[in-house]
């Protein structure tokens, strides 16, 4: 076991956990952020995603000994209010069916928006084709990233 | 330790507390003619209450239902509000739903599966809203002293128009509870909806996109365990020996117990749960046949001609039709095994204790999830609870209880409480498969190119009936003989969203496709001709309804411009199950040489749409999972054991592979029907048939990919 000193979502946590411990599962067994969610934890599904420096990472298979200094956002840190403006056009084109890998996807698009604020349909095709939705909610999610596109500016 | 009754009343005074007083309607599902009463606080204290469900108006206008259906995706927690809200004529916005708990004194059919909640409950949701309304009307008319026919309702709202006065439903729901519920209401004309038939999103949008712990998987319970569980490799091996030595000895292990043939690591996190399941040193013997798929293709052979096989219907004398037919089509269709990969994997969490049991998780059928839990530990159901969480999709798997009682079993060995958490791998190699299946097709022909005669066997692994004797074409052929043979294989299997006919529609509908060209006609005259035949003279009894089978396919014809776009290979399918009725016409266009199934035009008949936006979502949800599966799924074993475990080697549908999916509800006033699975089955037909036009080549087997047609295409 070691001490793990993280920043999450602009806030100061320690784990005591061993080394090769995923950060998917401190989020969630240690410190209770349980918004980041477990699909297959081999990187093919992106239910697990969050931001690492502001970039997409699949938290499943990276070790917490390898976040360093790194800023994660979680789910629960994308915005203080829910209205990060993917949050708001997952709301306005009601993507979710069973919900379960929507955190995934808001947070895998989320990251797509802020490298690429307009990203053509191929780049959003391309990018969101790395998170499974098992309840087949591809068509909306690919609408719900175009109008958080037109929102952001 | 919460009695069952405690449960019903703590589940109402939450409500009752929240609401902070105001009207407290009981309505019962178990009995569409028993009426919404007004319940008073002292019978609720005094736990003498008898009904089935609870809607609340509160002072603060907050108007509470409790939706007691398990909520996997399907969209039921935000549709069963909303029948009651338009009776009610409430405003949306003040509307909340709360899920219910396991109550089988209140709720009846607490089930989520068969597509069956809304049919089941659709005049009981109305009455209770109706009833509402009708004494909040009452208490208006009683408080402005004018006759209740002179006031209307509006959003919340009932106003007397002559005189200007208007009361919200919180201001009137006081007096409203002093009054005696009418023992005859009048719901609205279907014309005169406001809500139902609109676009409203689902009630846990907000707390979807922000994290919220909603799910099994995210339950957390101070002083709770975590376990996860060796279960056999392969089926049809038991356990021999355990040696948990090392897997003792690591950080975070509290216990290893073993029981049947399960052995479970106990501890304090996943991670160091999982380590210490991987330490494990287990030895097996052989208790039944290792299957592998090479063993399954020569079982099908072999029960396709010589299977003592169970006649599920027959019509007319099928042996003369095919000895004096002027044409004879046969054709075997097969599907492999399937597991139902929600993307939440299964998990539960039990606290067994001597003085009562508490469950929490996703289960389809909290009710069974209680008896088998009352059989393992010999506790009273009346002293087990069942809390239902929100379930990420189920597609059958969580209609079982084997995980439920796993938990059990654990916390009952180790005396906490635990959660047992199933890795993808535990959950895509643990059972419950949809079976593999092959259907032997064959169809008479007359000179005229009239379907004389008509004949399915299908042959199943631990299928049961692999038929649906009744679909059509059943009823429009005047010979008929169908029949199913079973092997019992120790690989396990069970429904699968949509079972049996998420394969046999797209097999059904493509042999269809073979005989409608083999008999020189288009696909959809076929179809219709057919039906015209049924509906004239019937073959014995029919159970699916002939005109709006004609309906979905005229306007699925209709809306596709079936025939006639160039360029663009159609390829037709139309089935009926869980009630209601689906066309489906996918267009293949070539793409560099290759087809590329671009659209899939559905035309669906699944009766008043509730929810516009939620039953989009579901036709086309089940659309993208039928071709998914039908394109990628296998699941194939070696000496019993998957050789697939997890979405590296099985592989499901990206946003890339799916095709535009253009929806059209038919219009016809009639109660709604189920929407979570019949848009599925016709979806691989559609594809296979519009494959065949591109290409000339039949799609027989699923998945499609490994086809030899299909290799360097996809
Ligand atoms: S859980 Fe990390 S990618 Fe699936
Ligand atoms: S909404 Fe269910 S997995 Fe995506």
């Amino acid at each position: 076991m070691a001490l793990f000193k993280l920043s999450i979502n602009n806030r100061a946590y320690d784990a005591d956990v061993e080394r090769d411990t995923p950060l998917l599962w401190v989020l969630r067994d240690n410190l209770g952020l349980v918004g980041t969610k477990y699909g297959c934890g081999i990187a093919q599904c992106g239910a697990c995603t969050v931001h690492l420096d502001g970039k997409a990472v699949r938290s499943c298979v990276l070790p917490v000994s390898a976040v360093g200094k790194a800023k994660v956002t979680t789910i629960e840190g994308l915005s203080e209010k829910g209205d990060h403006p993917v949050q708001k056009a997952w709301d306005e084109v009601d993507v979710a069916q069973c919900g379960y890998c929507q955190a995934g996807q808001i947070m895998t698009a989320a990251a797509l928006l802020k490298e690429k604020p307009k990203p053509t349909d191929e780049e959003i095709v391309s990018t969101m084709s790395g998170n499974i939705c098992r309840c087949g909610t591809y068509h909306r999610i690919r609408e719900a990233v175009k109008v958080a596109a037109s929102k952001t500016n | 330790m919460q009695t069952l009754e405690q449960t019903s009343r703590r589940n109402f005074m939450k409500i009752a507390a929240a609401a902070s007083g105001g009207l407290f309607l009981g309505f019962n599902w178990t009995n569409s003619s028993a009426l919404p009463v007004v319940v008073d606080a002292k019978s609720i204290a005094a736990g003498s209450i008898n009904f089935n469900s609870y809607l609340s108006i509160g002072t603060d206008n907050i108007i509470t239902i409790v939706s007691p259906n398990p909520e996997i995706g399907q969209g039921i927690k935000t549709a069963f509000p909303m029948v009651v809200a338009e009776e009610l004529d409430a405003d949306w916005k003040q509307v909340k739903t709360v899920q219910g708990n396991l109550d089988t004194g209140i709720f009846e059919r607490q089930v989520t599966g068969g597509s069956g909640a809304v049919p089941h409950s659709w005049e009981r949701l109305r009455k209770a809203g109706a009833t509402a309304r009708h004494l909040l009307v009452e208490a208006a008319a009683a408080k402005w002293n004018v006759p209740a026919t002179e006031l209307t309702t509006e959003n919340g709202k009932v106003l007397h128009k002559t005189s200007g006065k208007s009361a919200s439903y919180g201001e009137l729901a006081e007096a409203a509870s002093k009054l005696t519920a009418p023992t005859e209401v009048k719901l609205k004309e279907e014309k005169d909806f406001k809500l139902i038939g609109q676009s409203v999103r689902n009630v846990d949008n907000h707390n979807i996109a922000t994290g919220k712990p909603l799910f099994g998987l995210d339950f957390y319970k101070e002083g709770m365990l975590f376990a996860l569980i060796q279960r056999p490799k392969a089926f049809g091996l038991k356990l021999k020996s355990v040696d948990s030595a090392a897997a003792k000895a690591m950080p975070g292990i509290v216990d290893v117990v073993t029981f049947e043939n399960s052995v479970a690591v106990v501890g304090k996190s996943t991670w160091q749960v999982k380590k210490a399941k991987d330490a494990l040193k287990i030895e097996y013997e052989k208790a039944a046949e290792l299957e592998s798929t090479a063993d399954h293709n020569r079982i099908f052979t072999q029960l396709m001609d010589n299977g003592e096989a169970t006649v599920r219907r027959k019509d007319g004398d099928v042996d003369a039709a095919f000895k004096g037919a002027a044409k004879v089509i046969k054709a075997e269709y097969q599907c492999p095994f399937l597991p139902h990969s929600p993307l939440e994997p299964m998990n539960f969490f039990a606290h067994v204790r001597e003085d009562g049991v508490e469950l929490v998780g996703p289960t389809q059928t909290p009710e069974r999830a209680r008896t088998e839990v009352a059989k393992l530990t010999g506790i009273a159901p009346e002293i087990i609870t069942v809390e239902i969480t929100r379930q990420g999709g189920g597609f059958g798997r969580r209609l079982s209880a084997d995980f439920v009682i796993e938990a059990a079993h654990v916390s009952k060995l180790v005396k906490a409480p635990v959660k047992v958490v199933w890795t993808r791998e535990d959950d895509m190699t643990g059972g419950t498969y949809r079976p593999a299946v092959r259907y032997r097709f064959e169809a008479a022909l007359d000179k005229n190119g009239t379907m004389i005669g008509y004949k399915l066997r299908g042959v199943g692994m631990n299928s049961g009936n692999s038929t649906r004797e009744d679909n059509f074409p059943s009823g429009s052929v005047d010979n008929l003989l169908i029949d199913s043979v079973e092997h019992k294989s120790p690989i396990t299997t069970g429904p699968w969203r949509a079972p049996i006919t998420n394969f046999l529609a797209y097999a059904e509908q493509s042999f269809l496709d073979e005989v409608a060209e083999a008999a020189g006609k288009d696909p959809v005259a076929f179809r219709l001709e057919l039906l015209e035949k049924a509906k004239k003279s019937p073959v014995n009894a029919i159970k699916y309804d002939v005109d709006r089978m004609i309906a979905v396919i005229k306007l699925a014809a209709e809306k596709s411009n079936w025939g006639k776009k160039k360029g663009v290979f159609q390829g037709f399918s139309v089935y009926f199950s869980h009630r209601s009725y689906v066309a489906q016409v996918g267009e293949i266009v070539m793409q560099k040489g290759k087809p590329v199934l671009k659209n899939v035009i559905a035309a669906v008949d699944c009766g008043i749409v509730i929810n516009q936006s939620g039953s989009l979502q579901q036709v086309r949800g089940g659309v993208v999972d039928g071709l998914g599966h039908a394109m990628y799924g296998n699941m194939t074993f070696k000496d019993g054991a998957p050789d697939q475990s997890n979405f590296n080697g099985f592989r499901l549908i990206r946003m890339n592979e799916i095709p535009e999916v253009d929806v059209h509800f038919v219009n016809n006033g009639i109660s709604p029907t189920g929407l979570g699975e019949p848009a599925l089955p016709p979806a691989g037909g559609a594809m296979a048939n519009a494959f065949y036009k591109a290409t000339k080549q039949r799609l027989r087997n699923q998945p499609f990919v490994n086809e030899e047609v299909f290799k360097g295409i996809s």
